[in-house]
């Protein structure tokens, strides 16, 4: 275990990008990564299934890029910069799969931020959740 | 000689650059942040530095997951915006400065920070936001940027108090530079945010606050903040807060506040910006 793992794992609802993630998402976020090229966005456009045989991530990793389940992506190993891209692919904002991954609409999640964002209070600790 | 001017913190929003680019900063949603920016951009006209190094990070533009260089320093004389999904950033291209940039590597390097350098680097909006905050949107940049690029997307992150040392050393290695140049630094990204997990959307006024204050009144303290407690308090992305104790580092160790403005939201981030000059 990591110096400091026992303490930033405590943080609720946070996925810290640390080695372990690092490493097994690899495959996953070079997924994401390659949606930086026009050419590889119609690939993948044209031929998802066969566009995403070319990364040898896991069935998991895989099911939750079909699915964008934006929050499996990251329990993964995804990190949120590279997640991202995918959105970006499917024409959605940073905003709508933030919503996504706290579980509640694009619409409520906006009014969050409008209202001054997710406080901290009540939101340090895995304990606080329970 | 060269020497250090001033320093800007600056957020880096993304979505920020876009409301300039598609012209909706007069829009009821971007007004009282756009409005805060005029006085730092007449700071910026009146200082008008010859150079800015920008202290930023790298959003998977130009760097990807198969390799983390933790400080990187631009050293080519021209730097293209980043095609980040939406094709480039309709900005100029960022001029570098490569004497300057290699100058500062190897002196950096014989103070003991080996830093990558690199020589093809599109720069995303971590770097062309705050330019375009502090300079609106001129034809071409008034400025030539030397592109400081620190990992802040992987864990473990530079230590805070590394970043402040590497701007010690950048300061001694400008003023050593033989060249008449008037050199500003930007310390950018955060403030507070969190835009991954369940915990997304998060925003914390407070810590912002008090690291604004801090930033002139208790330097210490900020240097000692760890990396679980920027994660904590300011929101896993809140991190970046340390490219600006880079900028601090730069400047003397006693500093006055120029200006502020804080402002939230700015899509999922609080907004921060601050001007900060040396004594004498």
């Amino acid at each position: 275990m990591g110096k400091l793992e026992s303490e930033y794992e405590d943080i609720p609802g946070t996925y810290v990008f640390d080695g372990k993630r690092c490493i097994e998402g690899f495959q996953l976020n070079k997924f994401c990564k390659s949606l930086d090229l026009e050419a590889n966005r119609a690939a993948f456009r044209d031929d998802p299934s066969g566009y995403l045989d070319k990364f040898p991530m896991t069935p998991e990793q895989r099911k939750a890029i079909e699915d964008r389940d934006w929050l499996g992506m990251l329990q993964l190993g995804g990190n949120v910069y590279y997640t991202f891209k995918l959105a970006a692919f499917d024409g959605i904002t940073m905003q709508h799969i933030g919503g996504a991954m706290s579980g509640i609409t694009v619409d409520d999640f906006r009014q969050m931020m409008l209202a001054g964002g997710r406080s901290v209070e009540g939101n340090r600790s895995k304990s606080e959740w329970k | 000689m060269a020497r250090i001017i001033g320093g800007v913190g600056c957020s880096h929003i993304p979505s920020v650059g876009a409301a300039m680019d598609n012209g909706k900063t007069q829009e009821p949603y971007w007004k009282p942040l756009f409005d805060g920016y005029e006085p730092a951009r007449e700071w910026m006209r009146k200082a008008n530095p010859d150079v800015v190094i920008v202290v930023y990070n790298d959003h998977a533009a130009a760097f990807d997951i198969s390799l983390t260089p933790m400080f990187t320093i631009g050293a080519a004389p021209e730097f293209l915006p980043a095609d980040e999904g939406y094709g480039r950033r309709k900005v100029p291209n960022v001029r570098g400065y490569p004497e300057l940039a290699s100058h500062l590597i190897e002196s950096l390097v014989f103070d003991e920070f080996d830093i990558n350098t690199a020589l093809e680097m599109d720069v995303d909006h971590g770097l062309t936001v705050p330019l375009s905050v502090m300079y609106g949107q001129p034809r071409e940049w008034p400025c030539r940027v030397i592109p400081l690029a620190v990992n802040v997307v992987k864990y473990p992150q530079p230590l805070g108090r590394r970043c402040y040392k590497l701007g010690k050393a950048i300061r001694k290695a400008v003023d050593e530079f033989d060249e008449d140049l008037t050199v500003a630094i930007f310390g950018t990204g955060g403030m507070s945010h969190q835009l991954q997990g369940e915990r997304a959307g998060l925003v914390n006024p407070d810590f912002d606050k008090a690291f604004l204050d801090d930033l002139s009144g208790d330097v210490a303290r900020l240097t000692n903040i760890g990396h679980v407690e920027y994660m904590r308090e300011a929101g896993s992305e809140g991190i970046e807060l340390i490219m600006w104790l880079v900028m601090r580092g730069a400047l003397d160790d006693k500093v006055h506040e120029v200006y502020r403005h804080y402002h939230v939201p700015a899509s999922n981030t609080g907004a921060g910006l601050i001007i900060l000059e040396n004594d004498q």
